[in-house]
């Protein structure tokens, strides 16, 4: 970026060079988990045949696309923002006829053989750019329910298709706009409701449902006790307590079982339990072979991706082996290791040190971005900054969870490091319009 | 409303901080706190590969190398690398049919998976090894692998040096977790005695591998990679031509010889019959001959010169003499008249001798081997002056065998050496009740009854005589290459046992010349050579063993002992040959021609005659062909009520059926042995009746027919 001309004033550097960074630290790990001893680096770069040489091209395509972005007017993206979420919904949508089923997931369209778009992935930006654009709206009070349900249709509504398209891991992407809600007016208890189900829907998973049941039974016949005091001056409250038990025990007696029997797939319901530690019986033969179908090798069966990168993570110790001399990602014992496992190169070559630093940048580039959303005058941008804080604090929180064992295996990747060419223009543009936003943040844009 | 929300940021920068310090937690659990995560990442990626070292070689005294090491090659497949070969051109030069190659294959797979190589075929012969090799490129995934054997270019010493073999559980779990799987180890011989020496020092090689099990190269450049160290050669008095010269005299006899050089205490030679070749025990030859020879009643597979347990007959009687002169109850001249037997005692003992005269000092009394003399002396033995009390001169007596090196191990760099059998006088108060004397036991002195020894302790006997007084304990390595102080395995060959020097000069002179005179005049003419004093006595021990439930005499088995010359001997001998009759008609020849051998350098040609004579001839005990028909009926039948598989036993009746001609021809030779009542078995009935014994009695009582 020239940096003193027109264009590049008022771009928050740090972001930039964040971001810069990460991107470089991705091409090198892919670099470090597919560079065989003796490849010519030069050439190989150049020939863009290899992982890493392609993903400097497209780190390249990135930039040029940015700069694109930058000089395009900033009302540009507040003007066009449902029409990029209409437009991403009937890309949704066209994937249904036309997708090619790859991986077992059916979210892709092929153009030939090298291209491959994955519409969901480009739909998190529009979807941002619509939220922004609904809450922003003058005639939009976000305190009032009905336009937070609007809200959350607005974004459910992609994670839904995704869904119906068997990739669940990117429709719970979508969950994250809620924290963006949250921050715009979202009553908190929204959020500790939905993680209260977390926990409940965990706990059904680690209980036997009865037992459950009765063990809900018995905390709010303790609340309910506890309260009789406050009871016996409003009836409402004792309503409510059983109501709330009431809605737990249908959820944990009925829904999960339900959900985990009808629309999760068996793998990922095997992966849900390898997550928490518990054995997975397959009800029937047909889930046992979609099992075997979907896990990678099948010499150890269970979490064999998580143990492998486990291993490779915790074999680097305190400083790690070293660029190039990982024995664990360099021979290919973690499965997926350039894309959802790209963590297991930077925690096996650099340790615990090298980890630490990777995740500070990522904690940094996240920070820096709130703290831009907060001095934006125009609430369109500032939703629009913690849609991306949001997305990508999604993305970077599950995808090392997932490499380290704390999260199931769903294919999320690592924002910016993780191999994949749509992925990274995705995020990369996500960056840059908020660069171009935050350029005018004197500005009020609607 | 967004001055009101604002704080709000300050809940989401808490949650992203908290997300990201649990994970950071997490990270140093995994990668600090954990060793766990290191060890298991080794698993996965380093390959220790161990190199062997090569075993030593022994040499002989003239440092040829009785045995070598060779390489020979498995073929191995890697079932992942196996794509459109000509397998029926394989298959052809494997001369294996395709279904065989195809169930091979799965097999690898199961037992080492898709990505490792497993041994497809196992020790290729010479000639299949250069077929494959010139076709190895047309068959990608097959690959020769090189792995060392023991070759044994004299096809001799098969007891003395030993085998060696993969080592099981029990082996790794006794030295401690030192051997690996896949070790290969000293089982029996020399190589068992000596395996700290020949075995060398393993090295490791650390290789890296991927995940599915290639080889990528060295780990760390070699950091830790330790080279293998060779095996150290041993060097022994073993003669490699007299051993094979003894081996072929011994073929086709049950039986032992030992040739020991008396200054040194070293085995010049050491041979068990029947014979068999060493190399048939190794390499691909081994899978084939194992078995058959395990399973063999003539026990080809057991070292029987340290092992085998003969009552010495009248090669006792030098030693008998001697110990008598010492203990001073005759002279040499005491003599006593012999009437052809012994009447002293109320069993009358005959003796091969009526003439007048033949007893009348101890020198003609040995030179024609005269019973009564020695019994006579036996008793006088026991109940002599000094002790006043049978069971005390009895002890002093039995202290006398032991110095010999009798009734106890000698301590022979062989394992599993027996100790032969001096009864205690526990034994005879046991079974005697206390009530017994001189009489009891009586033909103890001329070398039967309850005593045995063993061809080694019968020949260092010998050395004892010769040298008058000391022995060496009998060993075959002279030195290790390279010794150090370290190495003590040989200390107690070299230490000087001087267990009956305070015997005096005459006394050893007047059995040396009694000896002599055996040679000379008496039984043991036949292995008389000019030029050469020999001392030497023969024996015939009687034997019994039960077949078919009755005590049957066989014939005798041939004793000889030995040594030459005389003055500064040079070697001594022991021989037994079972169940060839008197010991000058086959033992002695075949030490003389030994010791012709040994101190001439070659043998005289009307001697060749004598050799061919005697290695032509066939000793193999005619009793064997019965009891390896009851041993393997019993074994088919046993196996047939284990697994109610009567395969075993149609099997066995096929071969059956075929030898019963063979064992009609030979009824007139064991009409002793055969039952008259039961018909030979013709079906099955017939054999389940006659065969019910359950192998435990039937083992117990092979073990009580020592051979």
């Amino acid at each position: 970026m020239r940096r003193n001309s027109e264009t590049s004033k008022g771009i928050d550097s740090l972001l930039l060079w964040l971001y810069i960074l990460l991107c470089l630290v991705g091409i090198i790990s892919i670099f470090a988990t597919t560079y065989s001893e003796g490849d010519d680096i030069t050439r190989s770069f150049l020939s863009f045949k290899t992982d890493y040489s392609k993903q400097a091209f497209f780190f390249l395509a990135s930039i040029i696309i940015g700069t694109a972005i930058i000089l395009t007017d900033s009302k540009f993206f507040t003007a066009t923002a449902n029409l990029w979420y209409v437009f991403g919904i009937i890309l949704l949508l066209l994937v249904f006829p036309f997708h090619s089923n790859i991986k077992g997931t059916e979210s892709i369209i092929r153009f030939g053989n090298s291209f491959q778009l994955q519409p969901i992935q480009l739909c998190i930006v529009f979807t941002n750019l619509a939220l922004a654009k609904y809450i922003s709206r003058a005639e939009t009070n976000f305190s009032n329910t009905k336009s937070q349900m609007i809200a959350a249709v607005l974004v459910l509504t992609p994670a839904v298709l995704a869904i119906m398209q068997k990739e669940t891991g990117l429709a719970l992407v979508y969950f994250s706009f809620f924290l963006v809600m949250f921050r715009e007016g979202l009553p908190g208890f929204v959020l500790v409701i939905g993680f209260s189900l977390a926990v409940l829907v965990v706990a059904t998973l680690l209980i036997d449902r009865t037992i459950l049941a009765g063990i809900l039974t018995g905390i709010a016949i303790l609340v309910i006790y506890l309260l009789r005091r406050q009871i016996k001056r409003h009836r409402s409250l004792l309503y409510m307590v059983m109501g709330v038990w009431l809605v737990c025990v249908v959820i944990q007696f009925f829904a999960v079982p339900l959900i985990f029997d009808k629309a999760l797939k068996p793998y990922q319901v095997k992966r849900i339990y390898d997550t928490i530690g518990k054995e997975y019986i397959p009800k029937d033969e047909a889930a046992r072979a979609d099992i075997e179908k979907n896990t990678v090798s099948k010499k150890t069966g269970d979490n064999y991706n998580v143990r492998q990168s486990k291993i490779a993570i915790g074999s680097g110790g305190l400083t790690g082996k070293g660029l190039l001399k990982g024995t664990q990602t360099r021979y290919a014992f973690v499965p997926e290791q350039r894309t959802d496992f790209i963590f297991c190169t930077i925690g096996e070559g650099f340790g615990f040190v090298g980890s630490v630093i990777f995740i500070l940048l990522y904690l940094s580039l996240l920070m820096r971005i709130v703290t831009i959303a907060e001095r934006q005058r125009s609430v369109f941008s500032r939703c629009y900054a913690y849609g991306v804080a949001s997305v990508l604090f999604f993305h970077i929180a599950i995808n090392l969870c997932m490499t380290i064992g704390l999260a199931p295996v769903i294919g999320i990747p690592l924002p910016f490091v993780s191999y994949g060419g749509l992925s990274l223009v995705t995020f990369s543009a996500m960056i840059f319009i908020l660069l171009r936003l935050d350029k005018d943040r004197q500005m009020v844009l609607r | 409303m967004s001055v009101f929300n604002q704080s709000r940021q300050n809940v989401l920068r808490f949650i992203f901080g908290i997300t990201f310090l649990i994970i950071v937690i997490r990270l140093s659990v995994l990668q600090v706190f954990s060793d766990e995560y290191k060890l298991q990442a080794m698993d996965n990626a380093v390959f220790k590969k161990v190199v062997y070292p090569d075993r030593g070689i022994i040499f002989d005294r003239n440092g040829k190398p009785v045995l070598n090491n060779t390489i020979i090659y498995d073929l191995t497949v890697t079932p992942y690398e196996v794509k459109g070969i000509d397998t029926s051109y394989l298959c052809s030069l494997l001369s294996i049919d395709t279904a065989e190659f195809r169930t091979r294959i799965v097999t690898a797979i199961i037992k080492n998976g898709r990505y490792r190589s497993s041994v497809f075929e196992g020790l290729l012969s010479l000639e299949m090894q250069a077929k494959l090799e010139e076709n190895i490129w047309r068959f990608p995934g097959f690959n020769l692998i090189e792995r060392p054997i023991r070759t044994y270019p004299y096809k001799a010493g098969a007891h003395l040096l030993g085998d060696i073999g993969e080592v099981d559980t029990s082996i790794i779990r006794r030295s401690n977790y030192f051997y690996q799987m896949g070790d290969f180890v000293g089982r029996s011989g020399m190589e068992q005695y000596y395996e700290s020496v020949l075995m060398g020092q393993r090295g490791v090689q650390h290789l890296v591998r991927d995940n599915k099990n290639r080889i990528q190269g060295a780990w760390e450049d070699g950091r830790y990679d330790t080279s293998a160290i060779a095996g150290r050669n041993l060097h022994t008095y073993l003669d490699v031509e007299l051993q094979q010269l003894a081996e072929k005299l011994m073929m086709n006899k049950v039986g032992s010889v030992v040739a020991i050089d008396p200054k040194t205490g070293g085995i010049l030679a050491m041979v068990s019959g029947p014979v068999i070749d060493p190399n048939d025990l190794t390499g691909t030859m081994r899978q084939k001959n194992y078995a058959k020879l395990q399973l063999d009643v003539s026990a080809p597979l057991m070292n029987r010169a340290t092992r085998g347990l003969y009552e010495p007959g009248s090669t006792f009687k030098p030693v008998g003499g001697l110990v008598a002169l010492d203990l001073g109850v005759i002279t040499p001249s005491f003599g006593m008249s012999c009437g052809g037997a012994y009447y002293g005692c109320s069993k009358v003992i005959r003796c091969e001798h009526s003439n007048p005269g033949h007893a009348s000092n101890i020198r003609l009394a040995l030179a024609n081997s005269c019973n009564s003399y020695f019994c006579h002396i036996y008793r006088l033995m026991l109940d002599n002056n000094k002790d006043k009390n049978t069971k005390k001169g009895y002890d002093r007596w039995k202290e006398y065998m032991n110095a010999f090196g009798w009734g106890e191990k000698l301590g022979i760099d062989l394992p599993n050496e027996l100790a032969g059998n001096i009864p205690d006088t526990t034994l005879y108060n046991k079974v005697y009740r206390n009530q017994w004397n001189s009489c009891t036991n009586v033909t103890l002195g001329i070398g039967q009854d309850k005593m045995q020894v063993t061809p080694v302790q019968l020949a260092n006997a010998m050395c004892v005589i010769a040298n008058k007084g000391y022995y060496y304990i009998p060993h075959f390595v002279e030195k290790i290459e390279n010794e150090t102080l370290k190495d003590t395995l040989l200390n107690k060959f070299r230490e000087k046992h001087e267990a009956l020097t305070h015997i005096p000069n005459e006394a050893y002179e007047a059995i040396h010349a009694g000896m002599q005179d055996v040679v000379e005049s008496g039984t043991a003419r036949s292995a008389r050579i000019p030029g050469i004093a020999i001392c030497a006595k023969t024996g015939t021990a009687e034997k019994y063993t039960v077949l078919d439930g009755k005590r049957i005499k066989l014939p005798n088995n041939s004793m000889f002992v030995c040594f030459a010359p005389r003055e500064n001997p040079r070697i001594a001998i022991a021989v037994a040959v079972e169940n060839a009759g008197f010991g000058s008609t086959w033992a002695a020849p075949i030490a003389s021609i030994l010791i012709e051998k040994y101190l001439t350098d070659s043998i005289r040609t009307e001697r060749q005659k004598d050799v061919e004579r005697i290695s032509g001839a066939n000793l193999m005990p005619s009793y064997l062909k019965r009891k390896q028909f009851v041993a393997d009926s019993t074994r088919a039948y046993y196996w047939f009520n284990l697994r109610k598989d009567s395969s075993y036993i149609r099997n066995f009746l096929k071969g059956y059926r075929a030898k019963t001609e063979d064992v009609k021809q030979n009824k007139a030779t064991i009409t002793a042995n055969t039952d008259k009542n039961k018909p030979q078995q013709s079906n099955v009935e017939g054999l389940a009746v006659a065969y019910t014994t359950d192998t435990k009695k039937y083992l117990r009582r092979r073990n009580e027919e020592k051979f």
